[in-house]
């Protein structure tokens, strides 16, 4: 008898080759963890950065 | 110093994407932004090897995923933060895809080695084409597509789904296994 290991690996799937609903699905929760982030939008910092960098008119810079 | 308005306007516009590629490279919405915010000063100084009409967004995203991966050898040590900042980035964020599943996803996606991470964000999530996707990464076509795949297969495995029917109405079992941190 053999004890059932820890591992969540299903024994019948196919090494290498996905169905399409899984990759569909695999792209669609990868977009919404992105777009969760893009729809932050541009937090004041960067904005201020280039502020900044433009209001020293920093001609000496290397 | 005067700034093109288009440059400025194109670095800004990048900024959105810029911070989730970082977020998904390095876990850690800090680090992220600090990231980002040397992508855009190594930007500005080299402006002048940027070629206008090309992509300026691909441009910023290898200036970052280089930053990234020599910063990365530096650190080799330090252990990636790869639930707590960034959980608490999106939890303010609607339970738009069954909250557990969508945090298995996340935790799943940071057992992938980074090549395959880095090569699944920017075609999968980024848009890039493979072809720009391996101008980002430096290396070949064949190689991106090879790391996409594999990144998938390594996915699906380490979600335990092999068809549809896994996800969704088993999760509470699946969230049990999954479990054991905490």
């Amino acid at each position: 008898m053999e004890t059932p290991d820890t591992s969540t690996k299903k024994t019948g799937a196919k090494p290498g080759k996905l169905g399409r609903d899984v990759q569909a699905r695999l792209g669609q929760q990868l977009r919404a963890m992105y777009d969760d982030v893009v729809n932050q939008g541009v937090p004041d910092r960067f904005a201020d950065l280039l502020n900044r960098l433009e209001g020293n008119g920093n001609k000496d810079k290397h | 110093m005067p700034m093109d308005e288009s440059v400025r306007k194109a670095i800004l516009g990048a900024v959105p994407s810029l911070r989730a590629f970082a977020i998904s490279l390095c876990g850690n919405v800090d680090r992220a932004d600090d990231l980002v915010q040397e992508t855009m000063l190594r930007a500005l100084a080299n402006i002048d090897s940027f070629q206008p009409g090309t992509n300026m967004s691909a441009w910023l995203f290898t200036i970052l995923r280089n930053h990234f991966r020599s910063e990365y050898r530096k650190r080799r040590r330090e252990v990636e933060d790869t639930d707590g900042h960034y959980a608490d980035s999106l939890k303010s964020q609607p339970e738009q895809h069954g909250q557990v599943e969508f945090r298995e996803f996340k935790e799943a996606l940071t057992h992938l080695p980074s090549d395959q991470r880095e090569a699944l964000i920017l075609v999968g999530a980024s848009g890039f084409s493979y072809e720009e996707a391996a101008n980002i990464c430096g290396c070949a076509v064949g190689t991106i597509k090879s790391r996409v795949n594999r990144a998938r297969t390594r996915l699906a495995e380490l979600l335990a789904i092999d068809g549809i029917d896994d996800f969704g109405p088993d999760e509470q079992t699946r969230a049990v296994l999954a479990g054991g941190g905490e």
